[in-house]
């Protein structure tokens, strides 16, 4: 009689790996919907080509370590660095654009270290970084303007004619972002009047508003379905809004509270790109100081950094803090009365 | 006939299988800082080599005279008055290409190959084999450089040879490659971490020479067919 054919533990996990991508997939979808109905096609398009170059660029590296391609592409991965480069990447950034960051974050950033489970950082993020920092113009002035402020709705023939620098954009069929613009602006105006112009509408700001929302209930999504933490997002909004609350509580000399939590991509970072399982950390405490470490580093950026936007950044610069923050973050073994953490503890 | 192998053992080392560059990984602050462009990186390239090449033969010449407790002090003293010298060359001659590579050039000095190099090999040989080592450890150090300068220039900025009128003159204005017309820079690859992937995958390719002749070799000499096994108990039938 064999009753006992495993040892313990006897839990059952009912996640895998391709069922949980396949969830933050779907649940960038309202997200997603929300930057199509405020800012045009741009964002569906990068996404499809994002997605199709990462996962061509993942199958060719799995060829070349003489791996299985089926197996590994069905956890579907590759496809969500694809979807969520797609995402943060400008609406009308050219298509080469789209092409280098996909094919880096999967063959630079993921598969030159082993592949899935095995990257220190963030591949869509290093991606991200990897076009700013080398493309600086093309990543700044490709930012579409809302469409309800253009005249009508942009068709699909006019942002393929952009994206693929066939011919120019028409006047107004991009600008800078609502964040770039508050930052540049507010050592020479006032909260009324940078707020006045088009792109910050009547409410915070016009259309981001709304995507951030969107992104906040697909993550909400992500909690209920137990996919991601709770201490991941909780740390990086707190981190944001705690000093955006103590310093910048005069909005005519510092980003308000309101524009840093639903202008640019606080929610979708807190929610879907601080919370990868692989580049993050691994302790429940540890993922909560990782997250307050990325909103914390936002804000620094947004507020004294060049750049106006600063998550693939922040994001960055934790993951490289994330193996220390494991070490010292090591929950009690059950059975044991105190936790083994710091650099003397034996594994 | 032993001087020959000797110096195509050298020759060997230097280029290929200990070259300082992607073997020894020696030297990499000045190879990962100066090699945006291919003439910056002939430049510092030429002038680590003529140090290397000096301070190998001085030392190898002193090398019966000095106290060995004392050797490095002596040793960084000769490489210390070399690059001076090979910085006054370079601020006489191409004065230009002495600005861009500013402080680069007096931090020769502390390139870990060239005093590996003295304290390894020429404090132990004869001046020709010490000189043979120093020019070849040199070469080696400078095609690396030249290669991932070159690398860096055509995906940084789409050119390739700009600048070389910086070495070698007027006639040099002419070198110049676009190869893509209207280029928007990559400044990745110009930066410092382009510096660092491209040197990864240089040190990859050569790697994966290696290992391919290795292999190679293996399957040329495995040419016996069939069962190599001997039989040590029971009967043979």
């Amino acid at each position: 009689m064999g009753l006992l054919t495993r040892s313990s533990p006897h839990t059952k996990q009912n996640q895998s790996t391709s069922s949980i991508m396949r969830w933050v997939i779907l649940l960038c979808i309202p997200g997603l919907i929300a930057q199509t109905y405020f800012f045009g096609w741009g964002n569906l398009h990068n996404v499809l080509l994002c997605s199709i170059t990462a996962v061509l660029s993942e199958a060719a590296i799995l060829a070349l370590r003489k791996r299985r391609i089926g197996f590994y592409l069905s956890d579907y991965s590759a496809l969500l660095t694809g979807v969520l480069l797609g995402i943060a990447l400008p609406p009308l950034a050219p298509w080469w654009i789209s092409v280098i960051a996909a094919s880096f974050s999967i063959i630079f950033v993921k598969q030159l270290y082993g592949g899935l489970g095995y990257n220190p950082f963030n591949p869509a993020m290093a991606g991200y970084a990897l076009v700013l920092i080398s493309f600086p113009l093309a990543m700044t002035s490709n930012w579409a303007s809302p469409t309800t402020l253009q005249e009508n709705f942009p068709s699909v023939q006019q942002t393929l004619a952009s994206i693929w620098e066939i011919e120019n954009a028409p006047d107004g069929y991009s600008g800078a972002t609502p964040l770039d613009v508050y930052k540049h602006e507010v050592k020479a105006s006032t909260y009324e009047a940078i707020t006045s112009q088009d792109i910050f509408g009547s409410g915070i700001v016009l259309g981001w508003e709304w995507v951030n929302v969107a992104f906040l209930l697909g993550g909400l999504g992500l909690l209920a379905l137990r996919i991601i933490p709770w201490q991941t997002p909780a740390g990086v909004l707190l981190g944001l809004a705690l000093p955006a609350i103590l310093f910048s509580s005069n909005p005519d000399q510092a980003v308000p509270l309101s524009i840093h939590l639903l202008a640019g991509a606080t929610m979708f970072g807190a929610f879907f790109i601080a919370t990868d399982p692989v580049s993050s950390s691994t302790t429940p405490r540890g993922r909560f100081i990782f997250g307050l470490g990325v909103g914390l580093f936002t804000y620094i950026i947004r507020t004294w950094g060049s750049y106006p936007d600063a998550i693939a950044f922040a994001v960055l610069l934790m993951n490289f803090a994330a193996p220390l923050i494991d070490v010292y973050t090591q929950p009690r073994t059950f059975g044991h009365n105190k936790a083994k953490r710091g650099p003397k503890a034996k594994v | 006939m032993s001087n020959l192998t000797e110096i195509k053992t050298l020759s060997k080392n230097g280029l290929w299988s200990n070259n300082p560059a992607i073997v020894q990984l020696l030297g990499l602050c000045p190879l990962l800082a100066v090699t945006g462009t291919v003439v910056n990186a002939i430049g510092l390239g030429l002038a680590t080599m003529l140090v290397l090449l000096m301070s190998n033969i001085a030392v190898s010449l002193i090398r019966n005279y000095v106290n060995d407790s004392i050797r490095l002090p002596a040793f960084v003293m000769i490489i210390a008055s070399l690059v001076t010298c090979a910085e006054l060359l370079m601020q006489a001659f191409t004065y230009e290409l002495y600005q861009i590579l500013g402080i680069f050039i007096p931090l020769i000095v502390t390139n870990c190959a060239i005093l590996g190099r003295a304290d390894a090999y020429a404090s132990k040989n004869n001046p020709l084999f010490a000189a043979v080592d120093g020019f070849m450890m040199g070469l080696g150090f400078l095609i690396v450089l030249v290669l991932l300068g070159a690398a860096r220039e055509v995906i940084g900025q789409g050119t390739l040879f700009s600048n070389m009128h910086l070495i070698f003159g007027d006639m040099a204005h002419a070198w110049e490659i676009t190869l893509v017309d209207d280029y928007s820079n990559f400044l990745f690859a110009i930066l410092p971490p382009g510096a660092f992937v491209g040197m990864g995958l240089i040190i990859a390719l050569k790697n994966w020479i290696d290992t391919e002749v290795e292999r190679r070799k293996v399957s040329n000499t495995e040419q016996i067919k069939g069962s190599k096994r001997v039989r040590v108990t029971g009967n043979i039938s």
